[in-house]
């Protein structure tokens, strides 16, 4: 940590160039196989959610399933609608894959485990995270279809503004840590290890998620709706535009928007464990299993929030973003800075942070229930009658 | 660069409306319907629909075909609930021929129409769901549909197109166990239903999309001749088997559930009460059901008097009626289907007005049509 990574003064171009593209080579290999295990895992997760088996004939368990959805996609017909803008149309799926790619370069499976450590990689993160947009947007502009303009246009809308809460709790936690070096804030998190940093040296290494619950609600929620996943999949909902951008693509470069969704759905859960959940720190196991076993986790709980939430409204996600959201990421990193500048124990902070997500909580859920509160009073009301009049009948 | 027909800007750059077709190939419309919308940005402004790429001329295909025969071709009006469609033809004949129906007749044809309107319902609630984006409920409620056309299949044959009523009864006896058959798959449909109901019916997403949209009157909603869940969801207590009691559902005990703002999620709540009463009338008809005839006569080729008769039922989607026009011979002159879902959907164009495009799915949802029944 903290030591100056000598800048090479001259490249040595074959040898160098073969490293780069070998080591490239294992992250998106290393990566497919992860985009493979999950949707295998949502499949069958889901499946026990909605009491089915899910996938089962292909090998034991269904394991080979997504080599089979794999072989499909692969050998199905790409198809390009004729009055298609041809260049943007297959330019879009690359500007949607490249950056969901690159920031895996940065993020750390374990304290070695990593291409490449940035020292400014939350940053670096965070900006390569919104171009995807850009690939959304031609992506449905391309395809010269209304249903995929809509969808980019919506994506573009719901992107962008979830975006500023993410960055919100991004810069909180870096306030934290005081460091944009994700390797250092998780290791932070760790009580064994100690900080070269002077800065830190007032604070107990534990968990973000202890010392800041609302950081980490706020993370998960616009987490979500950056995917682009269920309650927030609205910029290409299924049964409204018919999968937005991507409703005239097929075979391999759908595939390729598939692979960059996964691959965005595991680095916002990495990102959840490395930023929150103390990293790949913890007892008995090694350090990668720690890694996998609390992105693995995230990742469940994203699918659960699929099996169970139905899909908003624009107005109402965009509203949820502006109203909700953002005011609430400033109160986060108005937490924060109060809990560095008094340097209270940590304890002070959770309990501040966890009063007010609960009462944000409250009142959205008050917001969002007081029509069905009104309903079901006046349905009770009727069925007491109805029972009254029966009874009245019997009676005479 | 791209080349469209489609001018979405004036002369001056002002951008226009933009028309989309939604369907007759949407995942949303419930079949072939399709819908012309005119979008300002995500606002509707005009909807034109489009109906007919289901016609199949089912009336004038009744002028040719024997009484018996015509029954098969009701069966595949409403697909979803064909024992009920079966009911009011046959109902409609014995009227016509003055013929008094065997009470065991009645009661399993009651029975059979409330299960057919159990599973229609839990069809609707998993389909609902599902235009909304819950994705878990569709699975639940089509395992207990699934389990209501088992039972059918076990009693008449046939999962969806059963041709089992008959003039003047119905076509065979019951199968030996069908009491304790009846009773397993009400306490599973039950449960299904109540999983269903737990899942969406209060949660917060769901409310916030459904309370509040497509919102009708009473008065309008009569205007344009909704019936069925559509009405009571705005508050009229209307329902064809208590205003005008037909078979023996005057022997029932049961309520007539209505809604409050007449929007979406009355509409669907009001379906997922129905769903109650009707396995409530079905333990009801079980403990009244006796044996005896099953038809008021032998197979035998049908020719009902020179006359006309308007017979009407309550369907799961609303008022069926039926115009039959008979000229002395065994085949119809004339059958006129008022079905409910073509009266529904002619709301369509008063709820959509002003309403995001999103909301378009939800509202046609609400409705619950049955393109067989309205293109015929």
């Amino acid at each position: 940590m903290g030591e100056v990574v000598p800048v090479p003064d001259r490249f040595d171009l074959p040898l160098d160039i073969g490293l780069i593209a070998l080591a490239l080579l294992i992250l998106f290999t290393a990566l497919s196989v992860v985009v493979l295990s999950l949707t295998w895992l949502e499949r069958k997760f889901l499946g026990r959610l909605q009491r089915r088996l899910g996938p089962t004939r292909t090998g034991p368990m269904g394991l080979l399933q997504p080599v089979a959805d794999a072989l499909k996609l692969v050998l199905k017909e790409d198809l390009i609608p004729a009055w298609a803008d041809r260049t943007v149309f297959w330019v879009a799926p690359l500007i949607v894959i490249v950056p969901s790619f690159m920031i895996w370069v940065t993020i750390p499976a374990a304290e070695n485990l990593v291409l490449r450590n940035l020292d400014m990689g939350l940053f670096y993160i965070v900006a390569f995270s919104v171009v995807t947009i850009l690939g959304l947007v031609l992506a449905g502009w391309g395809s010269a279809n209304k249903y995929g303009t809509l969808g980019g246009l919506r994506s573009a809308a719901q992107l962008i503004s979830y975006e500023i809460p993410v960055i919100m709790v991004v810069i909180s936690v870096a306030m934290l840590a005081q460091s944009l070096d994700l390797r250092e804030i998780s290791n932070f998190q760790f009580p064994g290890v100690q900080s070269d940093n002077p800065a830190e040296a007032g604070f107990t290494n534990i968990p973000y998620a202890v010392i800041m619950p609302l950081g980490l609600v706020i993370f998960l929620i616009a987490g979500l709706a950056e995917l682009g996943r269920t309650p927030f999949d609205i910029y290409f909902a299924e049964s409204e535009i018919v999968g937005g951008p991507f409703v005239e693509y097929s075979g391999a470069h759908w595939s390729v928007f598939f692979l960059a969704e996964y691959m965005n759905t595991f680095a916002i859960a990495a990102l959840t464990a490395l930023l929150f959940l103390g990293g790949w720190h913890g007892p008995f196991l090694p350090d990668w299993l720690w890694f996998l076993v609390k992105a693995y986790f995230v990742v469940l709980l994203i699918f659960w929030v699929r099996g169970t939430f139905p899909r908003l409204r624009i107005d109402q996600l965009m509203a949820f973003a502006w109203q909700v959201m953002v005011p609430l990421s400033f109160v986060n990193i108005v937490i924060v800075a109060i809990y560095l500048f008094y340097g209270w124990p940590w304890w002070v902070a959770t309990i501040m942070s966890s009063a007010c997500t609960l009462v944000i909580a409250y009142l959205v859920y008050k917001h969002l229930s007081r029509p069905a509160a009104r309903v079901a009073e006046v349905y009770r009301r009727q069925q007491q009658a109805n029972l009254r009049r029966k009874l009245e009948a019997g009676g005479t | 660069m791209v080349e469209t027909n489609v001018q979405d800007i004036n002369a001056d750059g002002e951008s226009l409306e933009m028309m989309v077709n939604m369907g007759p190939q949407h995942p949303s419309t419930h079949g072939v319907f399709r819908m012309q919308l005119w979008l300002d940005g995500e606002k509707i402004t005009r909807v034109v629909p489009h109906i007919g790429y289901l016609h199949r001329g089912s009336e004038k295909l009744c002028e040719g075909e024997q009484y018996h025969q015509i029954i098969t071709l009701f069966d595949r009006l409403d697909y979803i609930s064909n024992f009920n469609n079966e009911l009011v033809f046959c109902r409609a004949v014995e009227k016509l021929m003055g013929l008094e129906v065997p009470e065991r007749a009645e009661y399993v044809r009651v029975i059979l129409c409330e299960m057919n309107r159990i599973a229609s319902h839990l069809l609707f609630v998993g389909t609902f769901g599902l235009d909304i984006g819950a994705m878990t409920p569709v699975m639940l409620t089509f395992r207990g549909r699934e389990r209501a056309q088992a039972f059918f299949e076990a009693v008449s044959g046939a999962r969806m197109m059963h041709n089992y009523f008959r003039v003047g009864g119905i076509k065979e006896d019951l199968p030996n166990n069908f009491e304790t058959m009846v009773r397993e798959v009400l306490d599973l449909l039950r449960e299904d239903a109540e999983e269903a109901d737990r899942l969406l019916t209060y949660n917060e997403v769901f409310i916030a999309r459904s309370k509040g949209v497509g919102v009708i009157d009473a008065d309008t909603a009569m205007q344009y001749g909704l019936t069925g869940p559509c009405l009571r969801g705005c508050g009229v207590d209307y329902d064809v088997r208590v205003a005008d009691p037909y078979s023996v559902y005057d022997r029932f005990d049961f309520n007539v559930p209505v809604g409050l703002d007449g929007d979406c999620w009355d509409r669907y709540y009001v379906r997922v009460q129905e769903i109650y009463q009707s396995l409530n009338i079905i333990e009801q008809a079980l403990r009244q059901m006796s044996p005896g005839p099953i038809a008021a006569m032998g197979r035998r080729l049908i020719r009902p008097p020179k006359g006309d008769v308007y017979v009407r039922s309550e369907n799961p989607r609303g008022e069926i009626g039926v115009y039959l026009v008979s000229d002395g011979s065994d085949k119809p002159y004339r059958v006129k289907v008022r079905p409910p879902s073509f009266c529904n959907l002619s709301a369509l164009e008063e709820l959509l007005k002003d309403t995001w495009v999103a909301d378009a799915v939800v509202i046609l949802g609400s409705l619950d049509i049955v393109l067989g029944e309205v293109d015929r």
